[in-house]
């Protein structure tokens, strides 16, 4: 961990303007009071009504898809960020042809959500998909209903979520491996380390830290992902494959009960806050160029 | 021995690795050449590959696609306008939080970092209530207010991060000059932190020409939504000609993932400095 930013010595040349800060502030602050603080005040305000929350836990529903977010972030994050962990020692590799691979790896990133998973909505039609196809024609197996089978539904939609965000963590991991020095790998070559021994005692200590923050970054925004469910499934078969980010608009523009949509959301809060606190917290200190 | 086997290995990871990741893109170009009543045979490959889907969609031949073109513009435009408003107010921002020395800079810091963490999918309900408040339902303005609230964060961060590289000595030389702060920020800062910025416009850019939630739920007349909406329609119905949908989901991703490559180097820089290296 670096110095604080904050902590460093400035200069005492520019020193505190309070009136040029108001200045160089006032549009954001504007666009966060009127598109930010407002909207959450409102948000907290409709969530103090109780019967919105007995309304949502009444609901079968609501419980299914609280299983299912959990289960979407237990599975969904760690399967990813294992993968990227792996991917990334392959992509960190000097070959030409990696490189080039590396480069065709970022397009799901890269391309927009809505013609890539409606692609893969087609792809695994149980009908007339792709991957069914395939099956039956590699294997003579008919696959199974990728979409309208509650548990392949989740299923396929973690398999989205992955297909769409590995290449981004993973090359966010690459960048942390590339920055480790080369000169501890000399060292633990010269001790004769094995593959798995140069991973257990120095790439994976240069990591931990990147790897874990990364971990929690990318929890909090598969909470919010949005698009991989309703693209995917709509949420279905019969509402049972939504998570709280696709049910809380359900309930508000569907059920038209904007207060059971904001409440639904608000129940994320018990792993929302913690993390965004933490992650306040590191990404606050880690600002400043770091080593 | 090992080191054939090592290479084997590589190969393996390699197919696979490709495979997975071009398999859906690949499924999207073949569809979007494929007849539009073939689409059900469940084909690898095209019996009759066609390039008149793309003549449907260019001559809005479709009731889906009457408003192409101008849908099309419509991304566009407000692509464009969130890019120009979110880099003016971020690099505002972002020099009053890392050049000046204020009281409350470290937590404008702090909050514009938290409002980043949020996923902006768990504040679409009030911020849609809030919109209809301002009278800014289906107006294009409101989407690109969406997109500067929810994308201005992260340049605010990104480019704080990046400016700490660039030494306060320059700013100090200035002053001795007599350069007021509004000159040391225009003719020393932006210049200086020009490669982040170019970062944070291809990702406000991005994120704009990308937006699915904001879209549908803000926009809703079909002269004024953007392709997205329209792409999402299709969603709900099987019938819908998908090799259309596919062949606007090819036009539509190319400038994204152009873009992407010509400023790759760049968006290495910005998301290693702001993103989440620690």
């Amino acid at each position: 961990m670096t110095d604080n930013a904050a902590a460093a010595p400035k200069p005492p040349l520019i020193s505190s303007d309070s009136a040029w800060g108001l200045f160089f502030l006032f549009p954001y602050v504007v666009v966060f009071a009127m598109f930010v603080a407002y909207p959450i005040g409102y948000a907290a305000y409709l969530a103090t009504n109780l019967k919105a929350y007995v309304r949502i836990f009444d609901d079968p529903i609501y419980w299914r898809t609280a299983w299912n977010t959990l289960l979407f972030l237990l599975i969904g994050v760690n399967l990813k960020m294992i993968l990227a962990l792996f991917l990334s020692g392959f992509f960190a590799l000097p070959h030409f042809w990696v490189r080039v691979l590396g480069a065709l790896f970022l397009l799901p990133w890269a391309v927009p959500h809505i013609p890539s998973i409606m692609s893969i909505r087609w792809m695994l039609n149980s009908e007339w998909g792709m991957v069914n196809t395939l099956l039956f024609d590699l294997f003579r197996i008919d696959g199974p209903n990728w979409l309208t089978n509650p548990s392949y539904g989740l299923g396929s939609i973690i398999a989205v979520h992955i297909w769409k965000y590995l290449p981004f963590w993973t090359m966010i991991l690459v960048a942390g491996r590339m920055a480790i020095p080369k000169d501890l790998y000399d060292a633990a070559a010269v001790d004769g380390a094995t593959a798995f021994q140069r991973f257990r005692h120095v790439t994976w200590p240069q990591l931990k830290t990147l790897f874990l923050t990364s971990t929690m970054l990318t929890t909090i925004w598969s909470l919010g992902d949005f698009n991989s469910v309703y693209l995917l499934t709509g949420g279905g078969p019969a509402d049972r494959t939504n998570t709280l980010a696709t049910m809380g608009i359900r309930y508000a523009f569907r059920g038209a009960d904007f207060e059971a949509g904001i409440v639904t959301m608000v129940s994320a809060i018990p792993i929302l806050v913690p993390l965004v606190i933490l992650l306040t917290r590191r990404l606050g200190k880690a600002g400043g160029r770091q080593a | 021995m090992s080191r054939i086997l090592r290479a084997i290995g590589l190969g393996v990871l390699g197919v696979v690795v490709l495979f997975w990741t071009l398999a859906p893109l690949y499924n999207m170009a073949i569809m979007s050449i494929t007849p539009i009543n073939a689409i059900f045979a469940g084909k690898l490959w095209p019996d009759n590959p066609t390039l008149a889907n793309y003549g449907i969609v260019f001559r809005q031949e479709n009731h889906y696609l009457t408003h192409f073109w101008r849908q099309l513009w419509n991304s566009v435009l407000i692509a464009g306008g969130s890019l120009v408003i979110v880099l003016a107010i971020a690099t505002l921002a972002s020099f009053a939080v890392g050049r000046l020395r204020l009281r409350f800079g470290p937590f404008v810091n702090n909050l514009a970092l938290a409002t980043y963490l949020i996923p902006s999918a768990f504040l679409a309900i009030p911020f849609y209530q809030v919109l209809g408040a301002y009278n800014l339902l289906d107006s294009q303005w409101g989407l690109i207010f969406a997109v500067v609230t929810f994308t201005t964060p992260y340049a605010i961060w990104v480019l704080r991060n990046y400016a700490d590289s660039v030494p306060f000595e320059l700013d100090e030389a200035a002053m001795v000059d007599g350069a007021s702060r509004w000159q040391i920020f225009y003719l020393v800062y932006v210049p200086l932190i020009r490669p982040a910025m170019i970062a944070v416009g291809t990702f406000a850019l991005l994120h704009a020409w990308n937006e699915y939630l904001y879209a549908f739920l803000i926009l809703s007349h079909e002269t004024r939504v953007t392709l997205t909406v329209t792409l999402g329609l299709f969603r709900s119905d099987d019938a819908a000609p998908w090799p259309l949908l596919m062949a606007v989901g090819i036009l539509y991703s190319i400038p994204p993932a152009a873009l992407y490559f010509a400023v790759r180097k760049y968006m290495v820089t910005g998301l290693t400095s702001g993103g989440v290296k620690d």
